[in-house]
């Protein structure tokens, strides 16, 4: 693996590697609770917490962690981490805790979070952990927010729960259910797709130094 | 008995896993490539159900009552555990079967739809048959959209689709009208 910079460590995750626009990691919950702005933020926040808190305690405890059992060591952690999330969650915000419902508890099945144990916080030491974790934490939570915000502004007309579009408006109901979901990420990478071919063709012909010409240029 | 008809077709039509609830994504994206392999895969899927509904139903009966904050972490461990014999028992007693499984078997412990039945199964209060029904429902809803969405993928294969949309956005896109209408069979239970 390339050795990176701590400034790296933290910003690689948020854009150029966000776990779920990017590498589609942690569909499940992306797809499942975006359905509002509100939801959306308490799952994104919850992910981050308990991504940090495993990170920490992974990175800390990685000398003692044998090699053979590792795995389901990392899952023990990350659980722990979930069930406080979601004891909280239910003493703090109840209504937003069964708003989420089982997707809360399934954060301990989020690939993306075992992901990172295994890839990063059981080799490098604990700051370096959190600024990864961090980062990843929290392009989850900005690709969580942006779906939620296209979601709840298309199928309800309101952001946050507060109108925008006006009385006239008729609200998408589709994109509140569950199709809505899988479509407003593939629009997404449809969008990706799209910006990544334009700049591929941009890119292309200034390649070769003045005077030189591709096959291509010649027949044209 | 007609309860519990009606539980495996909600399971598996109404409340698909991977459709409407959306449960257990990440094979439905990463392994629906081929109809044979979406069938092992949903096979593979079928059986683990099965198991993890009865062990949750004993633990549910037996031991959490006793220790209810232990409910997440006894439930990981056991489905971890559980796959892990299973792939050993499978590797003794039919190698045969055991290659064509191999890859998958691992790969579903961090299935979220294992885990997600064991918690909806618990959240309704399923008993031990019912939860049996609810989980060979899921596995059939699975293996239902699993092959559903790779005999689409085999077709748009010789597609000639335009750059831009190859890759994932193109499946997430045919999965949202897969979505759309699975999103019919809600009709089911009004009548």
């Amino acid at each position: 693996m390339k050795a990176t910079t701590p400034r790296q460590d933290l910003v690689r995750g948020i854009w150029k590697e966000n776990p779920v626009l990017i590498q589609l990691l942690g569909l499940c919950p992306a797809l499942a609770v975006t359905n509002s702005v509100e939801n959306s933020l308490a799952m994104g926040l919850a992910t981050f917490f308990v991504l940090l808190g495993s990170s920490v305690l992974v990175s800390l405890l990685k000398k003692w962690i044998p090699k053979e059992v590792r795995i389901s060591a990392y899952i023990l952690i990350i659980a722990t981490f979930v069930t406080i999330a979601d004891l909280v969650l239910n003493a703090v915000v109840p209504e937003i805790h069964k708003a989420l419902g089982a997707f809360i508890a399934l954060i301990v099945v989020n690939c993306m979070i075992l992901g990172r144990q295994e890839a990063f916080a059981s080799k490098y030491p604990v700051g370096r952990a959190v600024l990864d974790a961090a980062g990843t934490g929290a392009g989850f939570l900005i690709a969580l927010v942006i779906m939620g915000s296209v979601r709840e502004l298309l199928g309800n007309g309101s952001f946050l729960g507060v109108p925008v579009f006006g009385p006239d408006f008729e609200p998408w109901i589709i994109m509140i259910l569950p199709p809505g979901g899988f479509f407003t990420l593939g629009f997404i990478l449809l969008g990706f797709g799209w910006w990544k071919e334009r700049k591929a063709q941009q890119v292309r012909p200034r390649r070769w130094p003045h005077g030189v010409t591709t096959e291509v240029e010649e027949a044209a | 008995m007609t309860d519990l008809f009606w539980i495996l077709i909600s399971a598996m039509l109404v409340n698909n896993f991977t459709l409407v609830l959306f449960l257990g994504l990440c094979p439905f994206m990463g392994v629906s490539g081929r109809v044979s392999t979406a069938l092992r895969m949903g096979g593979a899927n079928i059986f683990v159900l099965t198991i993890t509904s009865v062990v949750a139903s004993f633990l549910n009966a037996f031991v959490l009552p006793y220790a209810p904050y232990l409910r997440l972490i006894s439930f990981i461990v056991v489905i971890a555990s559980l796959v892990q014999i299973v792939e050993t028992v499978i590797k003794k007693v039919s190698p045969a079967l055991f290659r064509e499984l191999g890859i998958f078997l691992p790969l579903i412990t961090t299935n979220c739809a294992i885990l997600g039945l064991a918690i909806f199964q618990t959240n309704r209060g399923y008993g031990f048959l019912e939860g049996l029904f609810f989980a060979v429902g899921a596995g059939l809803g699975l293996t239902l959209a699993l092959v559903l969405m790779a005999s689409i993928r085999e077709q748009t294969e010789l597609a000639d689709v335009p750059a831009m949309a190859r890759g994932m956005g193109l499946v997430l896109i045919l999965a949202g009208s897969l979505s759309l209408a699975f999103m019919g069979f809600a009709g089911l239970f009004s009548s």
